[in-house]
């Protein structure tokens, strides 16, 4: 099993986990529907995670493992907040738009 | 006698705080009660103190070193000599007088305690300024006894012209004091001290420059000018007559304007090695004395009038100080406190019965309605005019002669014209107020009345003094035993064992001195006696002040000298201030405070922007710094 995870070179793990880090950066940027800017900001997490679990494996060194689950809940509590005040916007405003949070400025 | 002497000051100091603290609570009779008979215990004790000096010497009391700093000692101490008694005399015997009538005077006044109160906190101050051992103690009471000025002129503070005339005096007197405090750290710097046993003891040891003597008397005398309205800082004293009456016959009469002459009497040590500041002071009060009494010819309030004769008397004290009669100069500050304190106070008198009133035009026939008034009045006049055998005709004519003996023939005349213009002002001021028919309204007619008893009662004792006064100091050639008691009892001995004031004899043929005595006197008589046909039987009113021509109009005007004053230091000083006021408070100081809070308001204005509450605006942002972040850790 060691042996087929380090038969990927540690250079594949890093484009892929890069690529997914922008996707997520670009997504939260882009993106207007809260929903999909908490899953951007998923994937972003992951995308780190993905590259603590590669180099966890190819060093030998568990540190980095631990480091992930660590992050896991993180998010769990964190995707949980967040889709808490999401339902409470959805319920007052009827939309997932972030831009409506302009209007609480003032 | 020692333990009692501190209570000479602090006994009216105990009536100020009672009657300052609850003499709102207090009837009026227990508050005058108070403020007259701490006064009165102060007299008691002044007099046994006087009793005791004559035959054992000064009395010297440290009640405790208040200032010890390398080598300026300066103790809270009291010194009782023939010259400090003589004041507290009269300052206790004329102060309790007035205090009795103050119970009459301002009966109807609300701030009767508060005038009790201020009173005799300035009887306390007075006390202070002329029983200090040491300069100090004299500066402490030279300041004190400005307040009390201020604050008694300013009494009736509603009116705002009396509170301008209260500031007035207090900033001229300011300008005073400043010279005084510089004579005493010249003196400190001399001396190495400033107790007058010290100093005194050092001055005929100590060699100085010349001019180091003269400026300290200039200096001293500066201060003189402030406090006793000399010119040019006399102006104030007119004004001063806003306050009650009874204030100005206490302060603005008898007692504190004559501290300027006690000044230079307690230094004559100094003043007699100085033959220039001597001169100088001579010249000074010969000028305003005249000047004064001049100006006193055509005024037409009855205080104005004698505001203006206080200050022509004044002037004449500083000429005999200047010629080096000191004794004659304090025999002039008695007769003058009993005289012109009876007739502030008769006027004061005169002013109650008219309700209010102090133009004299408005006055006339008061004889009949107020005959103790008019008598004490009369005798008041005469006094003052050197009437033969009354008190001011005996202290007049020897500063007179002083004058003769020492400066020469042409100042003994300019002295005898000031004399001469004082039985002018004051003969017109008698008949136009007491003599004639009644001018003013027909109310003032039906409230005329002679004043009570508790008033009438002081007006008679001073009457008496104003005519025995001047068995002080008889002239020696009058031949009642040795005569010049005064001078005798001032030439005891005092601190360090030598006289208080040195006898000074006068070395003028005994004929020369019964003729210019005449000559005086036949003067005064004339005018006496010509006045009364002028304003008796010709009827000759004096015209309002707009209707005057010529030089009676320069008189009734000042010789404008309060306008002239106004132009270049009153309107100069304003437009300073205005100018400082624009360029350096409002331009160079406010606005730079100003400017760095709109600076700070203008950049925070910008940043402002930045935080515009739009979501995926902060979230650029953030990235955007966060590549930053990354580009500068690799590159």
């Amino acid at each position: 099993m060691l042996e087929i995870i380090k038969s990927v070179p540690i250079d594949y793990y890093v484009y892929l986990s890069s690529i997914l880090f922008c996707i997520g950066v670009f997504g939260v940027l882009i993106r207007r529907n809260a929903i999909v800017v908490l899953m951007c900001i998923e994937l972003m997490l992951n995308a780190v995670n993905l590259l603590l679990a590669a180099f966890s494996t190819y060093l030998s060194d568990g540190q980095g493992q631990i480091m992930v689950f660590f992050i896991m809940v993180v998010a769990a509590a964190e995707a949980a907040v967040g889709l808490g005040i999401l339902v409470m916007i959805y319920r007052n405003t009827k939309s997932t738009d972030i831009s409506f949070l302009d209007k609480i400025r003032n | 006698m020692n333990t009692l002497v501190p209570f000479i000051p602090f006994l009216p100091l105990i009536g100020f705080i009672i009657n300052g603290l609850f003499g709102k609570q207090l009837s009026k009779n227990a508050v005058g009660l108070i403020g007259s008979g701490t006064l009165l215990g102060s007299l008691i004790l002044s007099v046994a103190c006087f009793n005791q000096i004559g035959a054992s010497g000064p009395i010297q009391v440290n009640l405790y070193q208040f200032l010890a700093v390398d080598g300026l000692n300066v103790g809270f101490g009291f010194l009782v000599d023939q010259l400090s008694v003589w004041m507290m005399l009269i300052i206790t015997g004329v102060g309790f007088l007035i205090h009795v009538y103050s119970v009459g005077y301002m009966h109807d006044d609300d701030g009767f305690y508060k005038f009790f109160a201020y009173l005799n906190l300035f009887v306390f101050s007075m006390l202070l300024l002329v029983m200090g051992d040491n300069f100090m103690m004299l500066f402490f009471g030279w300041e004190g006894v400005g307040l009390c000025s201020y604050l008694l002129i300013g009494f009736w503070y509603e009116n705002r012209s009396y509170g301008e005339a209260a500031r007035k005096a207090f900033i001229m007197n300011r300008i005073g004091d400043l010279g005084l405090l510089l004579g005493m750290f010249l003196i400190y710097q001399t001396f190495g001290s400033l107790n007058y046993a010290e100093i005194f003891a050092k001055l005929p040891l100590i060699r100085v420059e010349p001019g180091v003597i003269t400026t300290i008397c200039m200096l001293l005398f500066v201060g003189a000018m402030g406090k006793s309205a000399q010119i040019p800082l006399y102006t104030w004293l007119p004004d001063a007559m806003a306050g009650p009456t009874p204030v100005s016959a206490l302060i603005h009469a008898a007692t504190m304007v004559t501290a300027g002459v006690y000044l230079v009497a307690r230094c004559n040590g100094l003043y007699a090695m100085s033959h220039e500041a001597s001169e100088f002071i001579a010249v000074i009060g010969l000028t305003t004395s005249i000047v004064a009494a001049l100006i006193g010819l055509r005024q037409n309030d009855i205080k104005k009038v004698l505001a203006y004769s206080t200050v022509s008397q004044l002037g004449l004290m500083f000429l005999a100080l200047g010629m080096g009669a000191y004794t004659t100069a304090i025999f002039h500050v008695t007769t003058h406190a009993f005289f012109k304190a009876l007739l502030f106070l008769a006027a004061g008198s005169v002013i109650h019965g008219m309700g209010g009133e102090q133009d004299i035009r408005n006055m006339g026939g008061l004889r009949k309605a107020m005959p103790i008034t008019f008598w004490v009045f009369l005798i008041g006049t005469f006094a003052i005019s050197g009437f033969p055998f009354l008190s001011g005709f005996f202290s007049k004519d020897e500063i007179f002669a002083y004058t003769y003996a020492h400066g020469g023939i042409i100042w003994w005349a300019l002295g005898a014209l000031s004399a001469t213009l004082t039985a002018v002002y004051m003969s017109r001021l008698l008949y136009v107020t007491f003599f004639g028919d009644f001018r003013g309204t027909h109310e003032q007619e039906h409230h005329l009345h002679e004043s009570p008893l508790v008033m009438t009662a002081p007006l008679m004792v001073l009457a008496v003094l104003s005519v025995v006064g001047g068995l002080l100091n008889l002239p020696h050639f009058m031949g009642l035993g040795e005569g010049e008691w005064l001078a005798h009892w001032f030439g005891g001995n005092g601190l360090n064992n030598m006289p208080v004031v040195p006898l000074n004899p006068l070395h003028l043929e005994e004929s020369l001195e019964w003729g210019l005595m005449a000559i005086t006197t036949v003067l005064a008589l004339i005018v006496l006696l010509g006045s009364y046909f002028i304003y008796q039987r010709s009827k000759n009113l004096p015209v309002a002040d707009e209707a005057q021509v010529g030089l009676s109009k320069l008189f009734a005007h000042k010789f404008y000298v309060d306008e002239i004053y106004n132009f270049l230091f009153v309107r100069s000083t304003e437009k300073l201030s205005k100018l400082l006021h624009y360029y350096v408070d409002v331009w160079a100081l406010d606005g730079l405070v100003n400017g760095v809070g709109k600076g700070v308001q203008s950049v925070g204005a910008q940043f402002r922007k930045l935080q515009n509450g739009n979501i995926e605006y902060y979230l650029i942002g953030m990235v955007a710094g966060a590549i930053l972040l990354v580009l500068t850790m690799f590159l």
